[in-house]
């Protein structure tokens, strides 16, 4: 760093551009410039800007949209709370609750008991170890679409690979109609799911794990500790703090996801696998119904929220365990 | 945070010394069940979906669905007929087209608001920094479906449906609030003192961010750069709403719209679509792979 900050002034110097001692205090532009409170609202303008305009405000009229019953080309007017009423009613609503709530709950364990898993082995030492932490991270970084189509295809009634690799083992008689079958299909996406969020978890646990001294479980290890109380009594209470907040953000994602459902089963079958997120889009967007759908998107707001202050409060717990500035 | 970030490659040049930490303890019998056994199960679950995917999409028609007569794990003559009706029989170009422009235009305008935002938050110190940069990190955790449907009515309003500019404003929303939050942490890692000099010597601010400040967080600007690439190369639920013509789609979304027909599934063109889309952001990957881990845990440490 000392090499670099000496390379950075001595390179700066020799343009002579910027005149040696303090500059005249002139106009009050000049004055403006150099007021870092004036400056900060500069650099902060086109930021804010895109986000003001794209999210603040598409946020607050999301919810208005909720109390209209604005259709795709007509304006709509205020009704009150009759969109949420009717939802009340609705039990297909119902069930994409149930559905949302299952698929996070599920997703979310498995992903993190899985994930933590495999955090845990490409923590060992072992060759090729850099190979195999940027092989494990590919099913996150292709597109979810791509990837949800190829799993389409091995999710296929007729000719699913998964299907004729267990009817070849002699473990099945039949296909399995992983798609088509209430519950199957429930399983399918979650397992598609967890395929995807995998990587992720361990990743991000993987870089807690690597800043856990060594130390630590040299000295217990003399102290005749078993593997499972090294695990229990170091590995985890120094990994809970990013274990919160990875979960958080994997809980928010499963949450509002989209793109696996919208691919795979599109709802079906008999709306069997809708989530909130995907119920909204086909109300709004196919179906017309713009306030019904800002309506499903409302409701996912007070679970978003309770996510987000779980998160807030890891965040606290963990600067306060680094001794860190504020 | 670049300590944080940079992690991996300290504990593991720090733990040379004593190779491998208590390894030695264990059997090489033990190490197969306990390590490599479940290792192996992880990375053939987590690779088989893309063998599959590359394998039924050089596979010729009448072997697609032939699993008596030829083993469905491996291809007899393949064929690059899939890929060649891809390329000169659909818009599929048009589509890669229209997704590099996207995703390299939103990337440009997410990284050049977020550097002057990070900077401004976590270098000017400006009144009321803090509450900005809570705001941003909450405005990161909004996610796009239940952002989707206002939205469309403003880029209906505003006259941009189913233009690229539709999605070019729209992807920041979740690029700037994640490009922000890491710089931030790079630009953390700067000590002030650099800043301090450059101070005396009567530079201004805009000078020490493109002459000091910007140099030394190279590391970081790639890794918001390429990160926020790949988010927008992957964004579906925009671009589904916000584009209308078959033209004008993006490869997720065309590949799932345009290439399923009703009834007959052409799994071969539709694998090779699916593998040609992921390949830049893979490639991409390849090149960058500490970069990745460094922004995707950097983004969740902060």
């Amino acid at each position: 760093m000392a090499v670099d900050a000496d390379h950075t002034s001595q390179g700066r110097t020799p343009q002579g551009r910027i005149p040696r001692g303090m500059p005249a205090p002139a106009g009050l532009l000049e004055r403006m410039m150099s007021n870092r409170h004036f400056l900060g609202l500069l650099f902060m303008l086109p930021a804010a800007a895109l986000l003001l305009l794209f999210l603040t405000y598409p946020l607050g009229l999301g919810v208005w949209l909720g109390f209209t019953d604005t259709r795709i080309g007509r304006p709509g007017i205020f009704i009150g709370l009759e969109n949420f009423e009717l939802m009340w009613t609705d039990t297909v609503f119902w069930l994409s609750v149930f559905n949302t709530i299952l698929y996070t709950v599920v997703a979310s364990i498995l992903k993190f008991g899985l994930g933590l898993w495999l955090a845990l082995l490409l923590n060992q030492h072992m060759p090729f170890k850099a190979f195999f932490r940027a092989i494990v991270l590919l099913p996150w970084v292709v597109p979810t679409v791509l990837s949800a189509i190829a799993f389409w295809w091995i999710y296929d009634a007729q000719f699913s690979i998964i299907s004729w690799a267990l009817r070849e083992m002699g473990l099945i008689e039949a296909n399995i109609n992983f798609l088509g079958d209430t519950w199957n299909a429930r399983w399918s996406v979650i397992a598609a799911n967890v395929w995807r969020g995998i990587p992720f978890v361990a990743i991000s646990l993987l870089a807690g794990l690597q800043t856990i001294p060594q130390s630590l479980y040299e000295a217990a290890t003399l102290d005749g500790t078993t593997p499972w109380q090294r695990f229990r009594y170091i590995t985890l209470p120094l990994l809970t703090p990013i274990i919160a907040v990875v979960m958080t953000f994997s809980v928010l994602f499963t949450f509002t996801d989209f793109q696996l459902i919208y691919v795979l089963t599109r709802g079906g079958p008999i709306n069997a696998t809708h989530l909130m997120a995907t119920l909204s889009f086909q109300r709004a967007i196919p179906g017309g119904f713009l306030g019904e759908g800002a309506a499903i998107a409302t409701a996912m707001i007070p679970f978003l929220l309770s996510a987000i202050l779980f998160s807030y409060f890891g965040l606290q717990r963990r600067r306060w365990q680094h001794g860190g500035q504020d | 945070m670049t300590d944080a970030t940079h992690n991996p490659h300290a504990s593991s040049a720090g733990k040379s010394g004593d190779d491998g930490g208590m390894g030695y303890l264990e059997k090489l019998p033990r190490r197969i069940v306990v390590l490599y056994l479940p290792l192996a199960v992880f990375v053939f679950v987590l690779l088989f979906p893309f063998y599959w995917m590359a394998i039924t999409s050089v596979k010729p028609n009448h072997q697609l669905t032939d699993y008596d007569n030829y083993s469905p794990f491996w291809v007899v003559e393949p064929t690059l007929d899939h890929i060649k009706y891809l390329l000169f029989e659909t818009s599929y170009p048009g589509w890669l087209w229209n997704t590099m422009v996207i995703a390299v235009a939103s990337t440009v305008l997410s990284v050049v608001c977020s550097v002057l935002a990070a900077y401004a938050i976590e270098r000017l110190r400006f009144q009321g920094s803090r509450m900005v940069g809570v705001g941003i990190f909450l405005a990161y955790l909004v996610p796009p479906s239940i952002l989707f449907i206002p939205l469309a009515l403003l880029v209906f309003k505003f006259g941009i449906y189913d233009t690229q500019w539709a999605l070019i404003l729209t992807y920041p929303t979740f690029l700037i609030p994640f490009c922000t939050w890491l710089l931030m942490g790079y630009f953390r890692s700067i000590p002030f003192e650099l800043e301090e000099c450059a101070l005396i010597d009567g530079a201004t601010r805009l000078q020490i961010l493109t002459k000091i400040i910007l140099p030394l967080s190279v590391p970081g600007l790639i890794s918001a750069g390429i990160f926020a690439f790949t988010l927008s190369w992957n964004e579906f639920i925009y671009a589904l709403t916000f584009i209308g013509s078959s033209e004008n789609k993006t490869v997720p979304v065309g590949v799932l719209t345009e290439l399923v027909r009703s009834d007959v599934y052409e799994w071969g063109s539709l694998m090779a679509g699916a593998l040609l889309g992921s390949l830049p952001v893979v490639i991409l990957y390849s090149f960058f792979v500490e970069h990745y881990v460094s922004s995707m845990t950097g983004a969740v440490k902060e």
